[in-house]
């Protein structure tokens, strides 16, 4: 069929940040099919110039209200390697915790809050109320379990207060420990058991599309890799952390306020999916098996399941967290003074897994501790490039359906990645010199 | 929905969305809020879209050009417009920016391309309209914000403190941190966070903005005593108030 069709969502819904979805046939020819970034640029590497390592995290954070905590472990991590601080064992099981529990919380509002209505024809999840107020209920229930273990560990849930270069400014209590561990064990996994559940109830609504990409997330050879590993990609295998520019490459396209990124093809992917691709045998075994129950397995290479895997993710956080509280509890809390005390200077890189996918922050500090120079590439960043390439061979594909069923699936796509536009217009690579 | 529900719209401009993260982070009294009110507009969260609101709630600074004709759109069709969080009531952190020069920065960033992009410096949503109420914090603060809604549904002025976060943190009992050694802005930034920051440890960023009349002098002295150089002053308090400090 000859098409002419012409499709510009305007400031997509349900989505962190601004984007315009354009999609332009003439003649059943694809002329353009992208998504557009227009979010007001944000200038972040810019004005942590000249500002102390007791800051950079503080400002870092303010990047996205969503991830702010990832942003703040991966900064933490960069801080501290340039400036050759060591951090306990006890720090790093406590920022174990907060980072299942930003997975958890981000995770929990992207599928059951942004996505589910797609699912069950909704315009939202207060839509959402009255035909499915259990799942709502218990999504509710899954987010605010969530947002305590930040509030307990890191002080707040929205940018959190207690993390700082060297450890934390508050060491938990026993009692508040043992309080997030009951709730845990006594509502999140109940909660997490019936949402996987409902979303085998649901997984006809998921659109049927592959398009076989390269996954890159973080691994480690002793457990699934969100606070700390190597980068590994599904094409090329393990490269150091070191070597990130090599695996993001970024550049500008003129249709986006945020750069672009490539690896070792055209494009390539990172979040939910790609970690679960990689890093499969690593799941805990109740995980795994939610994942083998609502119809998915590695590789995948289904986009629109990105969302299935991080469902599957909530589940194997809450198990990990709840054995990290075991940890913590076995060993005994102690009260620690965050090593602040720099024993050298220059460039330092941080990397995690944030909901989104692999972040990495890049600071070079001057001997008085200030920064010089600040990179910071995010997760949306890299995953645009995928999204457009998706487009072009989805629009082809289901173009003989009408112009809103068009519409609603490539919404759906693109917020099946789950992007964080704020984060990803920090814009990049500014270089200062001196 | 009953026609006597208040229309509450949300809506974000230069900013981390965190704000509004914090309206989706209240669990337990989300559905109690849907009582009484119908959120007619919210990006972050839903497809519906309206022409006219009871109550705007605006998050984010000003940074755009199209940021301003935007605000002043928001601004004709709402009858009560509530700024929330530090980038809308301050500029927050994005007015670190300002601090540096707008061009080079673009230049730097964008190359030849820089006029695609285009930026101003970032502003609070009242240097461009006028705003009602402010809720301040970064994030903003929940409590204040429940305060404030409970006060707008019932059609009552909502009180916002004038003294210090010195003020709620002796009130709970937390050790100085000036005698811990660290540097703190509790006595000149606005209260109503209850203290929280230094409550953990951590000492206070002024992420309030500061009190209408802040009693600058006797700032000075504790700072000279606990041997803090102005400088450093200036450089803590523009991570909040770049456009109130003057360098």
């Amino acid at each position: 069929m000859k098409r002419n069709l012409n499709i510009n969502v305007h400031h997509l819904t349900r989505v962190e940040g601004h984007g315009n979805i354009v999609v332009n046939m003439k003649e059943g020819k694809l002329e353009k099919s992208h998504l557009a970034i227009v979010e007001p640029p944000r200038f972040f590497e810019a004005m942590l110039k000249g500002r102390s390592f007791h800051e950079a995290a503080v400002i870092t954070s303010r990047i996205c209200g969503i991830c702010s905590l990832g942003h703040q472990m991966t900064s933490l991590k960069a801080t501290e390697a340039a400036l050759g601080l060591e951090v306990s064992k006890q720090t790093i099981l406590l920022r174990k915790l907060l980072t299942d529990g930003g997975t958890m919380q981000s995770n929990t509002l992207h599928s059951l809050f942004l996505a589910a209505p797609d699912f069950v024809n909704q315009p939202s999840v207060f839509a959402m109320i009255g035909d499915n107020t259990e799942t709502v209920l218990r999504a509710l229930r899954m987010k605010n379990i969530a947002n305590e273990i930040s509030e307990v560990i890191g002080g707040r849930a929205v940018h959190p207060i207690t993390p700082v270069p060297g450890g934390f400014t508050r060491i938990p209590t026993v009692s508040e420990l043992k309080k997030l561990r009951k709730r845990l064990v006594e509502e999140a996994i109940p909660d997490c058991k019936a949402i996987v559940d409902t979303m085998v109830a649901l997984h006809d609504t998921i659109p049927n599309f592959t398009r076989d990409t390269e996954y890159i997330s973080l691994q480690c050879d002793d457990e699934y890799a969100l606070y700390d590993g190597d980068i590994c990609s599904s094409d090329i295998g393990r490269v150091p952390v070191n070597e990130y520019r090599r695996m993001t490459n970024e550049y500008i396209v003129t249709h986006s306020t945020s750069k672009h990124s490539k690896a070792n093809r055209e494009s390539f992917m990172v979040g939910a999916l790609a970690r679960f691709n990689n890093n499969y045998s690593k799941l805990r075994g109740n995980a795994r098996n939610s994942a083998e129950k609502m119809g998915l397995k590695a590789p995948c290479c289904n986009p629109y399941m990105n969302t299935i895997a991080q469902i599957v993710e909530v589940y194997h956080c809450t198990e990990d967290a709840i054995e990290i509280i075991d940890t913590l509890l076995a060993k005994g809390l102690k009260v620690e003074k965050p090593n602040q005390e720099p024993t050298k200077h220059g460039q330092g890189i941080g990397s995690t897994e944030v909901p989104r996918g692999i972040l990495y922050h890049d600071y070079t500090y001057d001997r008085r501790g200030n920064i010089i120079r600040a990179n910071c590439v995010i997760p949306t960043s890299q995953n645009l490039g995928n999204v457009d390439d998706d487009m072009e061979k989805l629009v082809p594909e289901i173009i003989e359906e009408s112009k809103e069923s068009i519409v609603h699936k490539l919404e759906m796509l693109v917020r099946a990645y789950d992007p964080c536009i704020s984060c990803s217009v920090h814009l990049l690579d500014v270089e200062f010199i001196e | 929905m009953s026609k006597d529900k208040l229309k509450v719209a949300f809506f974000d401009f230069t900013g981390c969305e965190g704000c509004q993260l914090s309206v989706l982070n209240f669990e337990n009294e989300l559905l109690d809020i849907l009582k009484y009110v119908d959120i007619v507009e919210f990006r972050e969260a839903i497809d519906n879209k309206t022409d006219e609101y009871d109550i705007a709630f605006c998050e984010g600074s000003i940074s755009t050009p199209s940021c301003i004709e935007r605000i002043h759109d928001v601004r004709r069709r709402s009858e009560v417009l509530v700024a929330i969080g530090a980038c809308a009531t301050l500029g927050g952190i994005n007015a670190l920016k300002n601090l540096q020069d707008t061009e080079s920065v673009r230049e730097t960033v964008y190359g030849k391309d820089k006029y695609l992009f285009p930026t101003i410096p970032a502003q609070p949503i009242d240097a461009i309209v006028k705003v009602d109420y402010k809720v301040h914090g970064c994030p903003m603060t929940p409590e204040e914000f429940i305060k404030i809604f409970k006060a707008l549904v019932m059609h009552k002025i909502p009180v916002i403190p004038d003294y210090s976060v010195c003020v709620e943190c002796k009130l709970k009992e937390n050790e100085c941190l000036f005698d811990k050694g660290m540097f703190c802005l509790g006595p000149i930034t606005r209260a109503g966070c209850g203290a929280r920051c230094p409550s953990f440890g951590q000492s206070c960023i002024g992420c309030r903005g500061m009190v209408d009349d802040p009693n600058q002098n006797a700032q000075l002295e504790v700072l000279k005593k606990y041997g803090f150089s102005i400088d450093e002053v200036r450089k803590r308090m523009n991570l909040f108030n770049a456009k109130d400090v003057k360098v």
